[in-house]
């Protein structure tokens, strides 16, 4: 009797080193300046993330899923798309996002509870970040279905957790994909837990990578932390969508340096001297400093403007989100319910302004 | 005009909707090669090829979730789920994410999809081919949900949902696909999703009835008038979101109403359409409203189906109950 397991550890696509040293094949559409960009990208999103959690504790932001750690992932991959491909990030993508041309104070809006965080700017084909953990990776299918059947020249990407991958939404997006060879392109940041459970709960193979072996589609596992890597796997993965060739599903290994949210205690969960190798020896941009530094295309007074030209950008994004206009709170709960309001919404919506005429909700007498 | 039954209704309107429209795409189990379980497609991927009438693997989250980025991008996919009972597979999909992206985007993304699902009981069928599980959509912001009980309104409702700019249910009765035949027109035409169709008129009870139990109060209505009882059957024809007006002006005449549906009936639509008569005709009753619904039970075997199933008998039983408080 012939059996099938699968043995072979698949190692990460590694480009750079911990220690910024080249150990792979550069990609070639890769210059200094690209590279730099793609370090001022992530010194940015590192600081607009901590910034963020400051916020969050003087009470003038809402719950906020960090991202830190998980840079090089971000910028790599969305550096591979092109503005015109579709997107389907979940909540955690918003260092990519905004790589996108997702504007800053948009994110921020999103975790202020704001309505029109959900507006994603009409000239991107990008959603707002998906709560429910992998329903977009099917939604990805369906966009990159569209294009195909239109001969568009574009891809569809789908951003997502090593925790999605329990999903059946997870399973029936690849296998859609594989059977209609759609362009679409799957992008798993592995970062090693879904809130508190450790990826070896999630899943009983060594990786993420090796599921694309058995929808019959290609899988590449690369060194999330390792923002060449990511870059050159990714621009892969969509080159071959866009030729025709099918979609790929990629793994970055990457690591959560911060709380799942705003709302847990990573220290609970997560051990401390394997916590303190990611945040110190393999943190991805101590990495991509170092490749630069021995490039010659770094120094200290580069770092510090790239710093100051960051907390200004994210500074005035913060002045913008805090000035931003109260939402209309009639057109948004009542407005994009249905094209045509029905009528039980219109006599809601009449109701509800009626009473807010009054004096709101809390317009009875003992509250005044 | 052609006399067709509500399955080949069906099957034309499809067909009309691929033919006037490219974006329009069928996804579901089996509508390809096989033209549907119940032969829904039959002929449509022979005349509209394999890139337009697709065979999708065995998914419905699938099935649905892939059709909501098709709508996403631009294309009008209409998927069918082989039974309503299976469309709990897809809820995520459908309630949290077609539902409610038009919402959650404040306008700028809209999900045009349309789902069908035959459902209903009385054809002997295994566990879960039989459920009626219209409320949990109507209680489903951003969904219509429409459940036609003749060959005119399937064609019509079905084309009105494809035209939708909204994610629509089309909840088609399985007892009524091939239970007789209507002139249904050739073509393109819509049946305007809301409104309740007046079946029947009469001046002492108001029986609404929608999809499968719609016979079931005519039946009944006739029963009735052979006792002296004039009874106005009104069918929703759409149950979300349902025609309160109509529904009001015509308990307003009689001041008097039964609801029939298969559902269970704890919960139904049948306990929203009596919150909308207390709403809107309160002070026109003459009698308390009366349910005839199934039970309170999962969906039975066939064995004993017909023991749970409204029947005319019941309606008839409640009409009686309604003109004699």
């Amino acid at each position: 009797m012939r059996t099938y397991s699968w043995e072979e550890e698949i190692p990460a696509h590694q480009v750079l080193a911990p220690d910024g040293s080249v150990v792979g094949e550069w990609p070639e559409s890769l210059d200094d300046e690209r590279l730099r960009s793609f370090y001022r990208w992530m010194v940015f999103a590192r600081r607009f993330d901590q910034r963020a959690l400051t916020l969050h504790r003087q009470g003038r932001l809402g719950t906020y899923a960090p991202f830190s750690g998980q840079e090089a992932a971000q910028i790599g991959s969305f550096a591979a798309l092109e503005k015109t491909d579709w997107v389907f990030p979940s909540y955690r993508e918003v260092a990519g996002m905004m790589y996108h041309g997702l504007p800053p104070e948009m994110a921020l809006l999103f975790s202020k509870g704001h309505p029109d965080a959900g507006k994603v700017p009409a000239e991107l084909n990008m959603l707002p970040g998906k709560i429910v953990i992998a329903a977009q990776i099917l939604h990805a299918v369906g966009a990159a279905w569209a294009c195909k059947q239109r001969g568009e020249d574009r891809v569809a990407s789908a951003f997502f957790g090593d925790g999605a991958t329990s999903q059946g939404d997870f399973h029936e997006a690849l296998n859609f994909a594989a059977v209609f060879r759609v362009p679409a392109v799957f992008f798993c940041q592995n970062n090693q837990f879904a809130i508190s459970v450790p990826v070896t709960r999630q899943m009983a193979t060594p990786t993420v990578a090796q599921k694309a072996v058995a929808y019959g589609i290609e899988g590449i596992r690369v060194d999330g932390n390792d923002v060449v890597a990511v870059y050159a796997a990714m621009c892969r993965a969509v080159a071959r969508a866009r030729a025709g060739g099918g979609p790929t599903l990629v793994e970055a290994v990457t690591y959560r340096q911060g709380p799942h949210t705003t709302a847990d205690d990573p220290r609970r969960y997560r051990d401390p001297q394997v916590h303190q190798t990611w945040v110190e020896a393999l943190d991805p941009i101590r990495r991509l400093r170092l490749c630069l530094e021995r490039r010659g295309a770094w120094d200290e007074a580069a770092e510090s403007a790239w710093i100051r030209e960051a907390d200004e950008r994210i500074a005035a994004a913060v002045e913008r989100a805090e000035s931003y206009p109260a939402p209309d709170a009639a057109e948004v709960l009542f407005g994009h319910v249905y094209a045509e309001p029905t009528p039980a919404l219109a006599a809601q919506r009449a109701g509800f302004l009626a009473e807010q005429a009054e004096g709101g909700a809390n317009g009875w007498p003992g509250a005044r | 005009m052609a006399g067709r039954t509500m399955i080949q209704a069906i099957q034309d309107a499809i067909a009309t909707a691929l033919a006037r429209d490219p974006r329009v795409m069928v996804l579901g189990e089996d509508v390809g090669k096989n033209g549907g379980v119940f032969r829904a497609t039959e002929g449509l991927q022979e005349r509209f090829g394999e890139g337009r009438v697709i065979d999708t693997p065995l998914a419905e989250s699938g099935i649905v979730g892939t059709a909501v980025g098709l709508a996403l991008a631009g294309m009008r996919p209409i998927d069918e789920i082989q039974f309503l009972g299976f469309i709990y597979e897809t809820m995520d999909q459908l309630a949290s994410q077609a539902a409610r992206i038009r919402f959650r985007t404040q306008g700028r993304c809209t999900v045009p999809l349309v789902v069908r699902a035959p459902f209903g009981g009385g054809v002997r069928t295994p566990e879960l081919h039989s459920d009626s599980l219209e409320a949990l959509f109507l209680h489903t912001p951003g969904l219509k949900v429409v459940m036609p009980s003749n060959p005119y309104d399937a064609k019509g409702l079905l084309l009105a949902a494809v035209e939708d700019p909204d994610p629509v249910l089309v909840l088609e009765p399985m007892r009524l696909y091939r239970l007789g035949r209507m002139e249904v027109p050739d073509g393109f035409y819509t049946v305007p999703i809301g409104p309740a169709r007046l079946a029947r008129e009469g001046e002492d009870v108001t029986i609404v009835a929608w999809g499968p139990t719609v016979p079931i109060a005519l039946e009944a209505a006739e029963a009735a008038a052979a006792e002296g009882v004039s009874c106005e059957v009104l069918d929703l024809r759409t149950v979300s979101p349902f025609d309160a007006a109509a529904l009001t002006q015509s308990v307003e005449k009689t001041g008097r109403a039964v609801v029939v549906h298969e559902a269970v009936r704890s919960g139904g639509v049948g306990a929203e359409v009596l919150a909308a008569i207390h709403d809107g005709a309160f002070y026109s009753l003459l009698a308390p409203v009366e349910r005839v619904t199934g039970f309170d039970t999962p969906y039975p075997p066939p064995a004993v189906e017909d023991l749970w199933l409204p029947t005319p008998a019941r309606v008839l039983a409640a009409v009686r109950r309604v003109m004699q408080a």
